[in-house]
């Protein structure tokens, strides 16, 4: 079961941009597309941890900011020829809120 | 909807290229149906070269596995060659008797070695060299048979003949002309290439015509037109190649020495495309490999029917795949009357290099022996750069303006394979190699996805291309001359430049509408770029688009491994108060910064900053005075100075004094890339203005304004502009050759390459023309209006403040 959580409205996140969710235990990285779409990874590249809420975003992509790994937003795999998945959070708008969903209790996540 | 037909005659390295190009654009558009006379999948016809020579085996050649095919839903037909193509029905017929129907038709036939008609040339043991069933029969003949006649001392000839001869055989080599390779190199090339092959075993028959080949059932021998003759158990007929043609010829499509196809790929039937070594465009028929990746480009694009790339034809360069023998050719290298030659010959060395310049552009090179800048060469013969500023030097290569410390590895065919070339990314020579022949990788940048060597710095990316050029041989496909800004759109940075203004396009999305962008935002490496022309085009304007700045210029801080940022102060000509320091000091303290250190240009670094400390920080330091220090910025970074007549017993010039005023002049100005000034107060040159992009050298009669240094990856010494005799005009060159580069520089191109692409004389004609140079101060000065905005204050007063606020979620 999700545990859904209202982190923010759609607007505190630009366009083609990212801002930081950070928890007890981690930071998120919650994207929005040119298209309003909104996806969640770990902020953390799989090849040398960077941060990928400070990358550029195009199309449903995200280019790191430290060595240019290109991580797609839905499944966080990297594109080919790189391979390593950053962890993906399942993200839902409703009436223009942002919510993300953890299993059980956020401290866990 | 039913999808399109397209059948492709011919499995080989274009037509299949061509799909990958096609599926990468157009996945679904076809239902995909390959005809191939051979029994095997694609593969990388260059490298049977080195399969012969016992280097690699067939299944390391393999481009495309069967499992490839299914993979993308293609349907294939091995050994099954196409005998008829009916043009009205729209159907093939092949071998097997089957009819396939075509709604497009793909023909990539390739070539047919060229047999000489001499009398005895249909007996068993004579061959030509161009697929794995040739290389079968040599190295099965290698086995039982001892001597080995090679007819063609070309580029083809002479690779077999080297194979023959690892296998063991005693092979001659027989050639018509007087001089080996005479269509790639000179005569003095061609002798150095000649002694080094006969160190190696190999015989030699010079102008020898070839008049009979002898024998009962097998080739016992050759006999030649002056009546004499030689053994020979096997026969390698290497004389050239002739475009295969024939089905497109019983077609009715108009066929020439080769198909004849247009700009787009087609041929006179417009659903009838064809491409590689069965084409003839624009009078030329290419028997070289290079050329069928931009081809291949053209025809999917047109068969994705996105209609906008044209093939324009191809500058071929050769080198010989023979392990070893470093050797490089490319252009008109046979000097016609009125070009000049520029040649260096070290014999004791085995070195020949000679460069054929026609109004001081580079119109063909031959290189022996030492071939590392033959990738430059043939870049500066593609662009047709005018070469007058290094003429003097340039024989001496490009390692001579400056390297990255990979110092004598100019003869890159005899390192080893655990010598390291990307010192950046550690990797080798051998897994540079090992993945272009495994991957069957033909560019640069397929070989900086693959392995990351010079995707980092760059300051390897010659010895890269010399290790692919040499690896793959002919079939290196060598970065076109007028190369796309990203994988998003087929036009360059010059053309984006020039369509910005002459269009009046004023925000990204009429850019990528106009030059119809294949991705709606772009991506990571045209974004930026867009922005910056925009910004630099349209100033007051635009409207500066935060999200398509890398990090560092959106957080205004250089993001570190870590994440977090650093943060450097601008000090006006290196000059700083007590107060200032004070200032730091305090900063420092209250953010806990972990570490400190004093920059390159003269100013006072601080490590480890948190993205969400960064505005309160930067209050501090902002109602101290101090403003951002554009250490992040493709912008104005520093002016430094040294001691000057204020102090200093040598000084000539207020040289601190004229660098605050620089530095005041340019600060906030976004540039194509980083921009350094330095002022010295004499000829001792303290401040070492003579590597940065803008450096003035202080003499007692006045200021020397050098241009295009940087320091860095390639050490580039500045070139003299002019010498002035006042402050004031100092400034006004500054500014004016500022604008000239802001305008005309393409992105992350720093002031060094950009001065050497469009020669010192055009900056020279521009700043000597005082319209000219006033215009371009101008326009600097206004576009500075709009930029003279501390973005430190701006944040540290609220704007923005989400970039650097975290959402905090807590466990309830």
């Amino acid at each position: 079961m999700n545990n859904w959580i209202d982190i923010a409205s759609l607007n505190d996140i630009p366009r083609l941009g990212a801002r930081v969710v950070k928890t007890d235990t981690l930071d998120i990285a919650v994207f929005r597309t040119a298209t309003d779409e909104i996806f969640a990874l770990k902020d953390e590249c799989p090849h040398r941890k960077g941060p990928l809420s400070q990358g550029i975003v195009h199309g449903s992509t995200v280019t790191c900011p430290l060595h240019n790994w290109k991580i797609d937003l839905a499944s966080g795999e990297a594109k080919a020829p790189d391979e390593g998945c950053s962890r993906s959070y399942p993200v839902k708008v409703v009436d223009g809120r942002i919510y993300l969903g953890f299993k059980d209790q956020v401290a866990a996540a | 909807m039913q999808k399109e037909k397209l059948v492709l005659i011919g499995n080989g390295m274009a037509g299949v290229r061509t799909l990958e190009e096609l599926l990468k654009l157009a996945p679904d558009a076809y239902e995909i149906t390959v005809f191939g006379a051979e029994p095997h999948p694609n593969y990388n016809r260059i490298m049977l070269s080195p399969v012969l020579a016992g280097e690699k085996s067939v299944t390391d050649i393999v481009l495309n596995d069967r499992d490839w095919y299914g993979e993308n839903a293609i349907s294939l037909k091995t050994g099954d060659a196409v005998t008829r193509i009916d043009r009205v029905a729209r159907q093939v017929v092949s071998e097997s008797g089957e009819t396939t129907a075509y709604d497009r038709l793909l023909i990539a036939t390739g070539s047919n070695p060229f047999i000489i008609p001499v009398p005895g040339h249909d007996k068993p043991g004579v061959i030509g060299f161009l697929d794995i069933a040739d290389v079968e029969a040599m190295l099965e003949a290698a086995g039982r048979y001892k001597k080995a006649v090679v007819i063609g001392g070309g580029l083809l000839g002479l690779e077999a003949a080297n194979g023959l001869l690892k296998n063991g055989m005693d092979v001659t080599v027989v050639h018509l002309m007087d001089s080996l390779m005479e269509r790639q190199l000179d005569k003095p090339a061609a002798g150095l290439l000649k002694a080094s092959l006969e160190t190696r075993g190999l015989h030699f028959l010079m102008q020898a015509q070839t008049a009979e080949i002898t024998g009962d059932e097998r080739v016992r021998g050759v006999r030649f037109a002056d009546g004499s003759e030689i053994e020979a158990d096997l026969v390698v007929m290497a004389v050239g190649i002739r475009p295969n043609m024939t089905l497109a010829q019983d077609a009715g499509i108009h066929c020439d020495r080769g198909i004849v196809v247009s700009d787009t790929m087609q041929t006179f039937d417009p659903r009838i495309y064809a491409v590689g070594e069965c084409v003839q465009h624009r009078d030329i028929c290419y028997g070289l490999v290079a050329p069928l990746f931009e081809q291949a480009k053209v025809a999917a694009n047109h068969l994705a029917n996105l209609g906008i790339a044209r093939y324009e034809g191809s500058i071929t360069s050769t080198k010989l795949k023979v392990t070893g023998i470093d050797l490089f050719s490319a252009g008109e290298f046979n000097e016609e009357e009125g070009d000049e030659t520029l040649v260096l010959q070290d014999p004791g060395a085995g070195v020949y290099k000679k460069l054929v310049l026609r109004d001081n552009r580079i119109k063909g090179a031959v290189m022996y022996g030492d071939t590392l800048d033959g990738t430059w060469y043939f870049q500066l013969l593609r662009e047709g750069t005018d070469i007058s500023a290094f003429r003097s030097t340039i024989l001496f290569g490009q390692h001579d303006l400056g390297d990255a410390g990979h110092g004598d590895q100019t003869r890159i065919a005899t390192l080893g394979p655990d010598a390291e070339i990307c010192g950046c990314n550690g990797v080798c020579k051998g897994d540079i190699v090992d993945a272009i022949v495994k991957q069957g990788l033909f560019t640069l940048e397929d070989v900086r996805a693959h392995t990351k060597a010079s995707s980092s710095c760059g300051s390897c990316t010659g010895l890269v291309e010399s290790i692919l050029a040499s690896t793959v041989g002919d079939g290196y496909s060598a970065m076109p001359s007028k190369q796309p800004i990203c994988g998003c759109t087929e036009f360059s940075h010059d053309e984006v430049i020039a369509g910005i203004k002459e269009y009046q396009l004023k925000d990204m999305d009429a850019v990528r509408d106009f030059f119809e962008w294949k991705q709606a935002d772009g991506c990571a490496s045209c974004r930026p770029a867009l922005n910056y022309y925009l910004l630099a085009s349209w100033p007051g304007e635009y409207q500066d688009d935060a999200q398509s700045r890398f990090i560092n210029e959106r957080a205004h801080g250089n993001i570190q491994k870590d994440g977090t940022y650093s943060v450097v102060p601008r000090m006006f000509g290196g000059l700083c108060t007590p107060s200032d320091l004070r200032a730091i000091a305090d900063a420092c303290d209250k953010f806990k910064v972990p570490e400190m250190k004093v920059t390159g240009g003269q100013r006072i670094d601080m490590f480890g900053i948190k993205k969400e400390d960064l505005p309160a920080m930067w209050k501090d330091l902002s109602d101290a005075g101090l403003v951002s220090g554009h250490a992040y910025g493709k912008a104005l970074r520093t002016v430094k100075t040294c001691a000057g007549k204020n102090w200093c017993r040598f000084g000539t010039q207020d040289s601190t004094g004229l660098g605050v005023k620089l530095e005041q002049m340019t600060w906030g100005s976004w540039m194509p890339h980083k921009f350094k000034l330095a002022v010295s107060g004499c000829p001792r040159n303290c401040a070492e203005a003579t590597i940065k992009d803008f450096g003035i050298v202080c003499v007692d009669s006045g200021y020397e304004l050098h241009v295009g240094g940087n320091g860095g990856i390639k050490v580039r010494i500045t070139d003299l502009l002019c010498k002035v005799e006042s402050e004031a005009e100092v400034l006004e060159y500054c500014a004016a050759f500022i604008q000239k580069y802001r305008e005309e520089g393409r992105y992350l191109e720093r002031t060094a390459p950009w001065v050497e692409r469009v020669g010192l004389q055009t900056i020279k004609d521009a700043m000597f023309d005082e319209q000219q140079r006033k215009a371009l101060a101008e326009r600097f000065h206004y576009s500075q209006t709009f930029s003279q905005i501390d973005p430190w204050k701006e944040r540290a007063e609220g704007s923005d403040s989400r970039e650097f606020r975290k959402i905090e979620i807590c466990a309830a």
